[in-house]
């Protein structure tokens, strides 16, 4: 067999970073791009460069979008003094699907893990203590998974965010142990945030 | 119907380029000669249940291999069963892609990740390894007591990764820095939340257990008396434990590992009789102490009506008891009516199951079921 031309390599090795892709996947997704040049491949380029050119990340709570600050940060009708702290933007969509919560949020980019060398400086947490110092917040609600990681960055942040006297609250578990956000249904997330407790 | 798997195929799995078996519940004795594919069978049928089988194999290794080839060579490959109970039949499948560490999992055709295999299917098994159970350092014994535990209470295989997760972030956090208090607070909290609930849980499941043995005096099996080395499963254990390693910070960082808490208890076994530890027991006892605990774990289990009949997978295990104790094993199970796979080399140590079990003979490969 001919090896593929190196520009067809590439892109299958892009692909297959991507989260969910080995490299069997990344194959198969290359060549249906290819089987599709004017339906898939030639928009998914020209979206890729309009993301890459347009798409920022928010300098108030973190989440990409084409404004900054963002469009949740930006409405002068959600709840300024509730922030709602989630691992990534993916969190926050899940929660905006739910269509059960007003207020804000804040995205870390991550969470603490020791053994894959994620340490409170590579995550967004120093924004939320200044974010938080600031004066304006009234109570934290903590949205994170239920695993080992979701639930250590939860106990660090309430502890980092103990002296600024805002009340910390996590949502409630209800959520299946080793649940991520995203995966969610809408009802499981409006409850979990009505149930929220002390953190 | 108590819960037994009715049909079984093997799809280059280990030895076998494809084996299928049809079976009726009750014993099953295979026999054959050495590296004719026994251990194998019982291995694909280990595999029905969560984890990585009765060898402790990745789901990698176990595709079938041509000789001269290597490791990573193995084919894809498949254990299919039928699970019949009382309330019908269900089909489960498992197996893996040689490139793909992860083992799939299918209920009914539906992909399902494999934590859900132990609503349908209990394992209980005995190997040879075991053997040297009691002769060995800790962590076999506490990986057996875990096995026990999980048996029992499912839910324990989530504590106990937890924990031992929280445990390895903490010691690559005191090993590699940064030294950061609050970060090592949360994570000895997380420890001690996951260690004291996996404690706790293998103390209901040893207290159970001990209370079985102890209602089986009347066999003739050696009896266990069982405990933990240590207690962090008492009232307040969580605090306590978060305490142990908060203040055992600097002398884990220069051990490189977390020097206390549940990862190290030992699960200490007596020969009641003798009020000896089982390891001076002849190896004889001692096999047929382990086999005895085994048993007691089965029959309690078998008891429970929200959860499935355990399965026995008896490795090898006629072949160091003598023939009262044989033959009381042979009862038991009998009685117990629970699916059993035993194996061993000759047809004739399984005589006392003619008549009451089904024979396989296991040569070149292929299974051959006896009739009658
Ligand atoms: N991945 C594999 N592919 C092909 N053959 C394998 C593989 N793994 C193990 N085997 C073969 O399986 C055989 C061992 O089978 P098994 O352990 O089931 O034997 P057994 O019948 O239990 O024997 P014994 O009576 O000695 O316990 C060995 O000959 C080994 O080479
Ligand atoms: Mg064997
Ligand atoms: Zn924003």
């Amino acid at each position: 067999m001919a090896a593929a031309s190196p520009e067809i390599e590439r892109l299958i090795s892009l692909l297959s970073k991507l989260p969910g892709l080995g490299p069997r996947s990344a194959r198969r997704a290359a060549l249906a791009l290819l089987k599709r040049r004017e339906q898939l491949l030639t928009p998914l380029a020209l979206a890729l460069a309009d993301a890459a050119e347009k798409v920022r990340s928010c300098s108030v709570c973190g989440s990409p979008d084409t404004q900054d600050p963002c469009s949740v940060c930006s409405d002068r009708s959600r709840d300024a003094t509730l922030v709602c702290v989630v691992e990534e933007a993916g969190g926050l969509w899940a929660m905006e699907r739910g269509a059960s919560y007003r207020g804000r949020y804040h995205v870390l980019g991550g969470l603490l893990s020791a053994l894959d060398g994620v340490g409170p400086d590579s995550l967004r947490i120093g924004e939320l203590v200044s974010r938080v110092g600031a004066g304006e917040v009234r109570e934290v609600i903590l949205a994170l998974p239920a695993t080992v990681d979701g639930q250590t960055t939860a106990h660090y942040l309430a502890e980092r965010l103990a002296a600024s006297g805002v009340s910390v609250t996590s949502l409630a578990r209800g959520v299946p142990v080793g649940g991520e956000l995203d995966w969610l249904d809408d009802g499981t997330i409006a409850q979990a945030l009505r149930a929220r407790r002390p953190a | 119907m108590r819960a037994a798997l009715t049909r079984l195929t093997l799809t280059d799995f280990r030895s076998y380029a494809r084996g299928e078996l049809a079976l009726t519940g009750g014993a099953v004795f295979l026999f054959g000669p050495n590296g004719a594919g026994k251990t194998n069978l019982l291995e694909a049928v280990s595999f029905l249940a969560p984890g990585r089988g009765l060898r402790g194999a990745a789901a990698t290794e176990v595709g079938r291999r041509e000789p001269g080839e290597g490791e990573g060579e193995g084919r894809p490959w498949a254990v299919a069963a039928v699970l019949s109970d009382a309330d019908g039949e269900t089909r489960v499948g498992t197996g893996a892609e040689p490139d793909t560490a992860r083992r799939r999992v299918r209920i009914e055709g539906e992909p399902v990740p494999p934590g859900r295999l132990s609503d349908l299917v209990r394992l209980v098994w005995l190997t040879p390894q075991q053997d040297r159970l009691f002769l060995e350092g800790g962590s076999e014994r506490r990986r057996f007591l875990d096995r026990l535990v999980f048996a029992d209470q499912p839910r324990h295989a989530a504590a106990v990764s937890a924990y031992e997760k929280a445990i390895r972030e903490r010691t690559r956090l005191l090993t590699d820095g940064p030294n950061d208090p609050e970060w090592l607070n949360a994570l000895e909290a997380q420890a001690a939340e996951a260690g004291a609930v996996l404690a706790t849980a293998r103390h209901k499941t040893l207290t159970a257990l001990q209370a079985e043995i102890d209602a089986r005096s009347e066999r003739p099996f050696p009896q266990a008396g069982l405990s933990l080395s240590e207690d962090w499963h008492s009232e307040g254990s969580g605090e306590r434990l978060r305490e142990a390693l908060a203040r055992g910070r600097a002398r884990d960082a220069a051990a490189g590992r977390a020097l206390s808490g549940p990862h190290r208890t030992d699960l200490l076994v007596n020969l009641r009789e003798k009020d000896r530890p089982a390891a001076e027991g002849s190896t004889g006892e001692q096999k047929a102490l382990v086999l005895n605990l085994v048993l007691a774990q089965a029959a309690r289990l078998a008891r429970d009506p929200e959860a499935p009949a355990p399965i026995l997978l008896l490795d090898e295990v006629a072949a160091h008891l003598d023939p009262a104790r044989r033959a009381a094993l042979f009862d038991e199970i009998t009685a117990l009516g629970l699916q059993t796979f035993l194996t061993g080399t000759d047809r004739s140590l399984f005589e006392g199951l003619f008549g009451r079990g089904q024979g396989v003979r296991v040569e070149g490969g292929a299974l051959e079921p006896e009739n009658g």
